[in-house]
């Protein structure tokens, strides 16, 4: 679950980073309160939306008088903000942080993160901050400093020490990064995070160090035991018929092809999907529907598909293990019925009953395309749908 | 022969009394020598029960006391399920193969560092397969999880995937082809787990009764890569190998906690270079996987 820049500057201040003041605003006076309560001759405000590469999309802007932030709040609030991370429709801006502008001197990165190689926390710190960090590994990967943190033990003074030297924060202000770093780890296992990242952190002109924008991921599996977090979630930034699919246990993923499919098991949904695209098609979604597909819930699973007007054609890959053919079928055949699909459906069915199941198939009268392999199934949409 | 497990292993369950643990405890009883191989179950609020034969322990130290199990399968729900892990490598059992899906990752990872410090201290190594996992079967000798039975067949090729119902087709494939299996493993789609593809081609390439390995991976994480170097300078026998999520996109998770796309390095198409490098038969159709394996014997 990811959350706004706003939310997660909220968060480190409760775990002691230094942060900006700032408030959020969602109207165009709630802006200029913010502006006035915070003084000051300049503030900074900026669109928060969950995709990365806002400033470059036009969502962050300087304003040197509060005239300014009415104008700029009104220009922002509402606009569909377009970055590398949002696709060419963009993301609707509908919240804004209003922030007290900073006395950059330098800017730096820092981020934190499980590596699954060491299996333990990385904590990582770059002199080439306010740039994107997968740039920096490529140019320059001298240039990040990592230290890994065993979660029995904790990130150790002399770790911190060492990022805060590595990246040349001033022997001055390096207390200060320690605290920092410490702290960003402190508030990462404390938030069951699975990324916190300060892009920039900055060295301000008297000394200090700030986080001037903050972005964090959380480990959905943990957020049962976070409801602080959960309250964060902001559903207008996350696909519609994801949300939906949550609601029924299914995982759901759009893309951008015609040809929607429903695997049971998340690898076999992902090669369903390459099997698709190698024969020349394009696959509308991921959706895996876990180990019990029953009626109801592959009824579900169509209805949230064919909401896509893309969809042209379905393809239906089960692995009857535990979960038997023939019911597999009956789930299909229930749906097919209560949904009146009237678009090519393919199925290929293996395992438990396979044989009762494709008879099951061939005799409801329904216009159900039968396939053995997943190549043949795939070939078979895919003419279906040109 | 085998890895892992074989029909001389004895099993004690973490999490038999729920509806899971129930309903596959059932199914590995009934499979080959189940009843044999199934010996104990563990919840210390139903100590001196049994379930479907299978006494109920408090403790699993207790169940291996009283039963000699030196193996332990986890159905536990994932609020309490890496608890249940460190108990079973406290009581110094072989393997703990964890079913259970959607542990919290910060759990898992205080689980492994545990399991490593206890290692470093000199203290008796435990295996772990898993979490989120089918489980491990050796066919005709044992099955351990959640996997068919019946779709496998005794043989002389070995399977490891991370995916449940990928690693049933490549079986499926074997089967219908003829071809037996040695044994077959689901490592999880966790990103913190126990025994990862370099450890169990490892055991592939030192099993006797292995001839041929299928490998398969998926994208996020370095693991599929690492074990395609490591096999480049010793694997003995021939790989095919497949990885799902050519389609996936950067930054989705698609379903396994671990199948994110996190760099340039964890795509499907990296990953798939290099194995191919290091001496793979890689298909981008994972219809062929078992045609491919066969034309390699």
């Amino acid at each position: 679950m990811k959350i706004h820049e706003y939310q997660a500057k909220e968060l480190l201040r409760e775990h002691g980073v230094p942060v900006p003041r700032g408030y959020p605003a969602f109207s165009v006076r709630e802006a200029v309160e913010a502006a006035q309560k915070l003084g000051g001759k300049v503030w900074v405000v900026k669109a928060q939306i969950h995709a990365g590469g806002r400033g470059k999309g036009g969502g962050v802007k300087l304003a040197k008088s509060q005239a300014e932030v009415e104008q700029l709040a009104g220009q922002i609030l509402g606009m569909q903000l377009v970055t590398h991370q949002t696709g060419p429709a963009g993301q609707k801006v509908r919240r804004l942080l209003v922030e007290e502008g900073a006395d950059i001197e330098k800017e730096y990165y820092a981020a934190a993160l499980t590596d699954r190689a060491t299996q333990k926390v990385a904590l990582m710190a770059s002199s080439e901050g306010g740039m994107d960090i997968e740039e920096v590994a490529h140019r320059a990967p001298e240039k990040i400093i990592k230290v890994f943190v065993d979660p029995l033990v904790g990130l150790s003074d002399a770790q911190a020490g060492q990022l805060a030297a590595g990246i040349g924060v001033p022997a001055a202000s390096r207390a200060e990064a320690v605290e920092v770093f410490k702290k960003l780890y402190a508030c990462y296992m404390a938030s069951d995070a699975s990324l916190a990242e300060i892009n920039p952190l900055i060295l301000e002109g008297n000394g200090h160090i700030k986080a001037l924008d903050a972005k964090f991921n959380f480990d959905s599996n943990a957020l049962y035991r976070h409801p602080e977090i959960v309250a964060y979630r902001d559903l207008d930034e996350e696909d519609a018929a994801e949300i939906e699919a949550s609601k029924f246990d299914l995982s759901y993923i759009s893309l951008d092809g015609n040809i929607g499919c429903l695997v049971n098991g998340a690898g076999l949904a992902m090669a369903t999907m390459d099997t698709i695209k190698l024969f020349g098609g394009e696959p509308a979604n991921f959706l895996d529907v876990g180990g019990g597909a029953s009626a109801e819930k592959v009824t579900e699973a169509f209805k949230i598909m064919l909401k896509n007007d893309k969809v042209k054609g379905i393809l239906v890959n089960i692995f009857g293990g535990i979960m038997r053919c023939d019911t597999i079928a009956e789930g299909v055949i229930a749906a097919c019925k209560a949904v009146q699909l009237a678009i090519p459906l393919v199925v290929r069915m293996k395992g438990t009953n396979e044989d009762i199941g494709k008879k099951m198939l061939a005799e409801s009268g329904l216009p159900i395309i039968s396939a053995d392999t997943m190549a043949e199934a795939a070939t078979k949409i895919v003419a279906a749908v040109k | 022969m085998s890895i892992l497990i074989d029909k001389n292993t004895r099993v004690l369950t973490q999490g038999i009394t729920g509806k899971t643990g129930q309903f596959h405890t059932r199914g590995c009883q009934a499979y080959a020598n189940g009843k044999a191989c199934f010996v104990a179950g563990v919840n210390p609020k139903k100590a001196g029960e049994s379930f479907e034969g299978i006494p109920i322990h408090a403790s699993v130290r207790e169940a291996k006391a009283a039963t000699g199990a030196n193996v332990s399968v986890v159905y536990v729900p994932p609020a309490g399920a890496a608890d249940a892990i460190w108990e079973a490598v406290e009581a110094d059992l072989d393997l703990v193969v964890c079913i259970t899906e959607g542990i919290p990752i910060k759990d898992m990872l205080v689980v492994r560092n545990k399991m490593r410090a206890k290692e470093d201290g000199g203290g008796k190594k435990t295996l772990l397969l898993g979490p989120n996992c089918p489980g491990v079967i050796t066919p005709d000798e044992i099955k351990i999880g959640i996997m068919p039975g019946h779709i496998h067949k005794k043989g002389r090729v070995g399977v490891v995937s991370r995916s449940g119902t990928l690693t049933y087709e490549a079986v499926a494939q074997l089967t219908e082809l003829g071809i037996g299996q040695s044994s077959a493993v689901g490592i999880g789609g966790d990103p913190i787990n126990g025994l990862k593809h370099i450890d169990i081609m490892r055991m592939f390439n030192d099993d006797p009764g292995t001839d041929a390995v299928i490998m398969i991976g998926e994208i996020g994480g370095p693991d599929e890569a690492d074990a395609a170097r490591w096999c480049k300078a010793n694997m003995k026998k021939p790989v095919v190998g497949f990885i799902a999520g050519v389609t996936a996109p950067p930054g989705k998770r698609m379903g396994h906690a671990g199948a994110l796309i996190s760099g340039g390095a964890d795509t499907a198409d990296a990953k798939l270079a290099i194995m191919e490098e290091c001496g793979f038969k890689v298909t981008r159709n994972p219809s062929e996987m078992g045609r491919l394996l066969q034309s390699l014997l």
